[in-house]
């Protein structure tokens, strides 16, 4: 009776919990511009089934891939055994499904367990890629400090997870064996895939008294770290595992070389060619306050760039195909995505803390980002490509590039004359136009 | 010998009160650049030898505003197509090559919201089209025949805008062995030079990137570098005198491979 009110306590305090923060997530994407990402839905629905669902992009590197999928569907499917967890939480029953289900019951913890192997194994790779084989994309400057113990406490999460199903599958059949598991009074083995064969060799030789301890101990260690990881989620880069989906879903449909149009700019330049327009005009009265030209801050970006860096993972995958990042330059585009959630999160509680016209004086570009790692980028999409959840960190690059050299003219002197090149000659050298046609004639 | 090119402009066809069926988009590269140069003028060679209906706006051309846009400057962006625009429109163009993926992307993906809509292809779709019916045709055993060629993807042919196969597929026609680099594809290393980057000093780093691109041709042991955009040209042959290797791999475009071949 106790443990059932604990149980139901944990059940609604956790759950309630993740419910909040999901709702500040979403309010803290919320602060940047709208973006129409709604048309096409068949071509969404398309795009979020083969990238997220079916890992297309992870597939371009196999090994990780094979591994990452171990944990994803192990994951997903483990996911069902909550069904029984919380029936049996509530209740007070134990293995409450096992009588009326009878071989399918077994078969589903079968794969479960089968599979909680499989993201045993993976774990254990990605913790030795990450410590012990060190592998370059996991060592660079933007890593250091929590990035690397987020990572870390993750998989150890998931490594206690899987010891935790084991111990409580494993101590049960040795208490079934002997006719004294809660499940059933008659000896027997449940039959399951791994814990039986395994379970035995582990716990046959413990005292039921032990036993019986050891299966509440795993039994509720595995709801303690559902909870725990369910709310950790929101503070860490895990929170892909939910992310990917929609993010997915809102890709860029376009083609990756089209750099969205700035439509403030071509009503200015529309009057600017326009001989008959009036320069004088009232401006339209539903316009608003004149937004900035490119992106100062997080609100000046698009609520879809504030979900990608919700959404990124930390892989690196970006950085390294960066040809930038690759030949020693300071830009990274996980940097990029990593700075934009970080000024994100600090900008969105400094309002929440002390009313919605509180500026704290940074902003995304300077205080996080410098000129130079946005200036070192080739625009090449390499990071854009490689990206398993379809980010774009060269949207981002691209935004703060035009505050740069629209609002505060500040760029490479070498642009500045490239700039001035092209509106006086039409050229981004300095050729006459009249000698354009010049090699026509040449030999 | 090569032959004297015919290069019509949409002006003197106008005057004839002619049109031709495609316009021929040099590039600010094309124009004024010595070694891209050679790009335009092997391009034209192909296009006279098929009898293609072309011309070129000469000095009516502009800048499409690319570099402008990707280094950040919209202004000046929007004001290069607006203008451009209205060129091409008063032109009545419907149909547009080029050789550089950067005026191919940027007049096939960002005009059209500017007003500016054409049929966009690259060069070597172009040449593609023209071998597969039949106008342009290579004798066997042309001057490629047996060698190996790597293609460098150009960032704004390939990963913007898919075309990886047309390059490819010319490369093939010369009876040489097209090489592939480590990275290529999707996965190709940029040449350095997108993005604006052309026109600066690249930032403090420990290698530049045309050097990095450089090492990926010369490990596959290719004896041409097959490019298709005059950026990626001009970088990777910087990237083999950085090697000093230019006596041992040529650094040549797609249309000049063709046009060679055909003896043009």
């Amino acid at each position: 009776m106790i443990a059932a009110i604990i149980f139901s306590v944990l059940l609604i305090g956790g759950f309630g919990w993740f419910g909040v923060n999901i709702l500040k997530i979403r309010s803290n994407i919320l602060l940047g511009r709208d973006v129409n990402r709604k048309d096409k839905p068949g071509e969404r629905w398309a795009t979020m089934a083969l990238v997220a669902l079916g890992q297309k992009k992870m597939f371009k590197r196999p090994i990780p891939a094979i591994l990452h999928l171990g944990i994803y569907v192990a994951f997903v499917i483990t996911q069902v055994e909550l069904i029984e967890i919380i029936y049996d939480g509530i209740t007070g029953s134990h293995r409450a499904f096992m009588a009326s289900l009878g071989g399918f019951y077994t078969l589903v913890i079968s794969i479960i367990e089968v599979l909680s192997v499989a993201a045993l194994i993976a774990t254990i790779a990605f913790l030795s890629r990450r410590n012990i084989l060190k592998l370059p994309r996991f060592q660079k400057p933007e890593m250091k400090g929590f990035p690397t113990f987020d990572a870390n406490l993750i998989l150890c999460m998931e490594l206690i997870l899987v010891f935790c199903i084991f111990t409580m599958n494993g101590a049960d059949e040795a208490l079934y064996l002997r006719g004294a598991s809660h499940a059933s009074h008659e000896a027997g083995s449940f039959g399951f895939a791994i814990s039986s064969w395994v379970g035995p060799h582990i716990f046959g030789g413990m005292s039921t008294e032990t036993l019986l301890v050891l299966e509440r101990i795993g039994w509720w260690g595995h709801w303690f770290m559902v909870l725990a990881f369910l709310n950790y989620l929101p503070y860490s880069k895990h929170f892909h595992i939910l992310l990917a989906f929609p993010n997915t879903y809102y890709s860029n449909l376009e083609k990756k070389g089209k750099f969205t149009n700035m439509e403030a700019v071509t009503n200015e330049v529309k009057l600017m060619l326009d001989p008959t327009a009036d320069p004088f005009a009232a401006p339209a009265p539903d316009g608003g306050a004149p937004q900035r030209f490119g992106a100062k801050d997080i609100n000046d970006l698009t609520w879809k760039n504030l979900m990608d860096s919700y959404t990124c993972t930390e892989c690196g995958r970006c950085t390294a195909s960066c040809p930038a990042n690759i030949t020693g330059k300071k830009l990274s585009p996980r940097k990029i995505m990593m700075d934009t959630r970080d000024r994100m999160v600090e900008y969105a509680d400094g309002k929440r803390k002390n009313g919605k016209d509180y500026e704290d004086g940074k902003s995304l570009l300077f205080d996080y980002i410098t000129e130079e790692e946005i200036w070192a980028c080739t625009s090449c999409n390499a990071c854009v490509e490689a990206c398993p959840v379809n980010i774009d960190p060269l949207a981002i690059i691209v935004d703060l590039r035009r505050y740069l050299v629209m609002e505060e003219s500040k760029m490479p002197t070498e642009l500045t004359g490239m700039l001035t090149n092209i509106e006086n000659n039409g050229a981004p050298w300095q050729f006459s136009p009249s000698d354009r046609g010049n090699w026509i004639h040449e030999d | 010998m090569m032959s004297t090119i015919h290069v019509p402009t949409m002006a003197e066809m106008m005057a004839q009160g002619q049109t031709p069926d495609i316009l021929f988009w040099v590039g600010c590269s094309g124009s004024f650049d010595d070694r891209a140069k050679k790009i335009t003028k092997a391009l034209v060679r192909i296009l006279n030898e098929c009898k293609v209906n072309f011309a070129v706006l000469g000095a009516e051309e502009s800048c499409t505003g690319d570099p402008a846009k990707r280094a950040g400057n919209e202004f000046t962006f929007q004001m290069q197509a607006m203008m451009n625009i209205q060129v091409l429109d008063g032109y009545e163009v419907k149909k547009i090559v080029t050789a550089c993926p950067h005026c191919f992307n940027t007049l096939k993906n960002e005009y059209p919201e500017l007003g500016g809509k054409y049929e966009v292809i690259h060069h070597t779709q172009l040449i593609q089209e023209l071998i597969n019916s039949g106008k342009l045709s290579l004798k066997d055993g042309g001057v490629f025949k047996g060698k190996k060629i790597t293609f460098h993807d150009p960032c704004y042919l390939g990963r913007a805008n898919d075309v990886y196969e047309a390059p490819r597929v010319l490369i093939e026609k010369l009876d040489a062995e097209l090489v592939e680099m480590k990275r290529c594809k999707t996965n190709g290393l940029c040449c350095g030079a997108g993005g604006a980057q052309m026109f600066k000093e690249a930032e403090k780093g420990n290698k530049e990137v045309n050097v990095e691109r450089t090492e990926d041709a010369l490990e596959t042991h290719a004896s041409i570098i097959a490019t298709g955009c005059p950026f990626c040209n001009t970088m990777m042959t910087d990237g083999v005198k950085n090697f000093n290797k230019e006596h041992e791999i040529q650094v040549l475009d797609v249309a000049e491979l063709i046009a060679n071949a055909a003896e043009l």
